[in-house]
């Protein structure tokens, strides 16, 4: 399958069975929301070292916060539910509860309940008032800038993480670019997150290492430096190889949020020094979702 | 399916039991059956057909018409389905109510709301003393649920409330809020004296000042997040708490009872 003279690779992306829930935090303006969702979703690029994935959604705009501010949606990924918890608890707590001006809300309707502001209200040293509202209940804690209202739980609920899609290109800034058009689209969609720096990887890894100790290692197969001295998969001109990973409610929201990537990456074509677009799996045996690039694009 | 309606052939001279009369008790029976149904009525029982003419049959939509102030326990522990009064109500309306919802167009006795668990009570007219309270001997009123009262409501109200929100249009008498644990009790007119004795916690919000105790201590001007949110949960209502010129997020917080733990509070719109 070629678009746009981008040869879409007969291959799939592997992904895995993850645990997801969202928040939303509000504050007195956006600039305040965005600053403590950036650092709630911080250091939380892969489970491997980090515990969760997490990622910022979309902003939200004041109708469509429960307390009419500004706010911004986040999501939070992790390989289960204990580990979902915890990540979620420590970071409201660390993140949300410290940031001026800040509320923090449930995401999501129905799934498993976890704690959000269940016990984070234990900060208040039993000043903390709860109030049952429509069904839902919220904590109110007294601060130093007033109170930090929050929602005693959210829902979690079963998610689809690690989807993926790599882009070859001729130069680095070429594929920085493309990963970028790609990104700026994929933001738009609901339901799912790109974990990395700027939603864009530079360092995919394969299964394994030469060292016991390491469980992954580069993806030397993808490595424009090693062309010659490895089972290389790069044909002589792609220089550069970046990859988008991304972690969502569904396989078809994740399914999706891939056309769009990719689409808007053959949309610079190979004009623009792309050349492939591949994906990373593990020969389909780790992983039950697989995502087909050329049935995606189809 | 018509609304099962029952409407009082005079009023009684004694007070009459109406807690037979609620949606799951009288689902499945016919006519014949609902007819047969005997009511405590003072010291005598008598037949439902004796006291009512009966028309209609959907039991899940019960309508007492020509209501008076004699019929007491309407909608006790009713448990879903609608009860609507057309008329007064009297003591114990909605009493230990679990779900569904009541509408009486006129007034309500004591007790009415007293130990509800959920649902909607509206009362178009005045309350008596003790809404939303605790039977005597008790120590947990209201449990949860919503009332709203579009008149003036007596004494006691919300005494030993233990969660849910009961709102009031109008004026409430003295010791509104007494012995509260907590919930939400809001107010639009006027309060009596002594509000909030013995409160533990609980919200009071208040659209005017009120006259308050020594034992509650001023605790400054805030503007609060979980008003707006409690304000969007009353847009459903049948009421003036609806409106968008009801709403307000600046209040003058008053902390107490310190005379107990100090966690209720007053909430005073500014």
């Amino acid at each position: 399958m070629i678009i746009n003279g981008v040869t879409i690779d007969k291959t799939f992306a592997e992904a895995f069975p993850m645990k997801a829930t969202r928040a939303i935090i509000t504050a007195q303006n956006e600039k305040w929301a965005m600053i403590s969702a950036q650092a709630m979703t911080g250091f939380a690029t892969s489970v491997i070292a980090c515990g969760c994935e997490a990622g910022i959604e979309r902003v939200l705009s004041p109708e469509e916060t429960p307390d009419g501010r500004p706010g911004v949606a986040i999501m939070i990924y992790a390989m289960g539910g204990k580990g979902l918890a915890k990540q979620l608890e420590t970071r409201a707590g660390q993140c949300v509860l410290t940031s001026p001006t800040s509320a923090l809300f449930a995401g999501i309707e129905g799934g498993k309940p976890i704690p959000l502001g269940k016990n984070l209200r234990y900060f208040g040293d039993g000043f903390q008032i709860a109030k049952k509202i429509g069904g839902k209940r919220y904590w109110r804690v007294p601060v130093m800038d007033g109170e930090f209202l929050t929602e005693a739980t959210t829902g979690m609920v079963d998610a689809v993480g690690g989807g993926n899609f790599l882009v070859l290109a001729e130069s680095q800034p070429q594929a920085l670019a493309a990963c970028e058009a790609a990104i700026e689209e994929m933001r738009k969609m609901p339901n799912v997150i790109m974990p990395f720096p700027g939603g864009v990887v530079r360092s995919g890894s394969k299964v394994g290492s030469k060292y016991a100790s390491l469980g992954a290692s580069t993806n030397d197969a993808f490595c424009p430096t090693l062309k010659g001295v490895t089972k290389t998969d790069l044909s002589p001109e792609i220089e550069s190889v970046m990859e988008i990973v991304i972690d969502g409610l569904s396989k078809a929201d994740i399914d999706k949020a891939m056309r769009v990537g990719i689409q808007a990456v053959c949309d610079l074509g190979a004009a623009n020094g792309i050349k492939r677009i591949s994906a990373g799996n593990y020969g389909g045996k780790l992983g039950p979702f697989h995502f087909h690039l050329q049935e995606i694009m189809a | 399916m018509t609304t099962l309606t029952f409407t009082l052939k005079h009023f009684p001279a004694q007070r009459v039991d109406m807690s037979p009369l609620i949606c799951s008790k009288l689902e499945g029976l016919d006519a014949n059956a609902i007819c047969a149904i005997e009511l405590q009525n003072g010291k005598s029982k008598v037949r439902v057909d004796h006291l009512f003419y009966v028309t209609g049959s959907n039991t899940q939509d019960i309508l007492i018409a020509n209501s008076s102030n004699k019929l007491d326990f309407i909608g006790k522990e009713l448990d879903g389905g609608s009860i609507s009064v057309q008329g007064d109500a009297g003591a114990y309306l909605g009493l230990q109510m679990k779900s569904g919802s009541i509408n009486v167009s006129g007034d309500a006795g004591l007790y009415a709301a007293c130990e509800m668990k959920n649902g909607l009570l509206q009362i178009n007219g005045d309350a008596g003393d003790f809404l939303g309270g605790a039977l005597p001997g008790n120590k947990q009123g209201m449990k949860g649920g919503t009332v709203l009262v579009k008149g003036n409501v007596g004494q006691r109200a919300g005494d030993h409330m233990r969660r849910g929100q009961i709102l009031i249009e109008g004026n409430v008498g003295d010791y509104c809020g007494s012995r509260m644990l907590a919930g939400t009790i809001a107010v639009m007119g006027n309060t009596g004296r002594y509000l909030g004795y013995a409160m533990r916690r609980g919200t009071l919000l208040l659209w005017n000042q009120p006259q308050l105790s020594s034992t509650f201590n001023d605790c400054g001007s805030h503007t609060l997040a979980f008003l707006p949110i409690l304000f969007s949960s009353f847009k459903s209502l049948d009421s003036r708490f609806a409106d968008a010129q009801a709403k307000f997020d600046r209040v003058r917080r008053y902390g107490g009872d310190m005379a107990e733990t100090g966690r209720g509070e007053v909430l005073v719109r500014i």
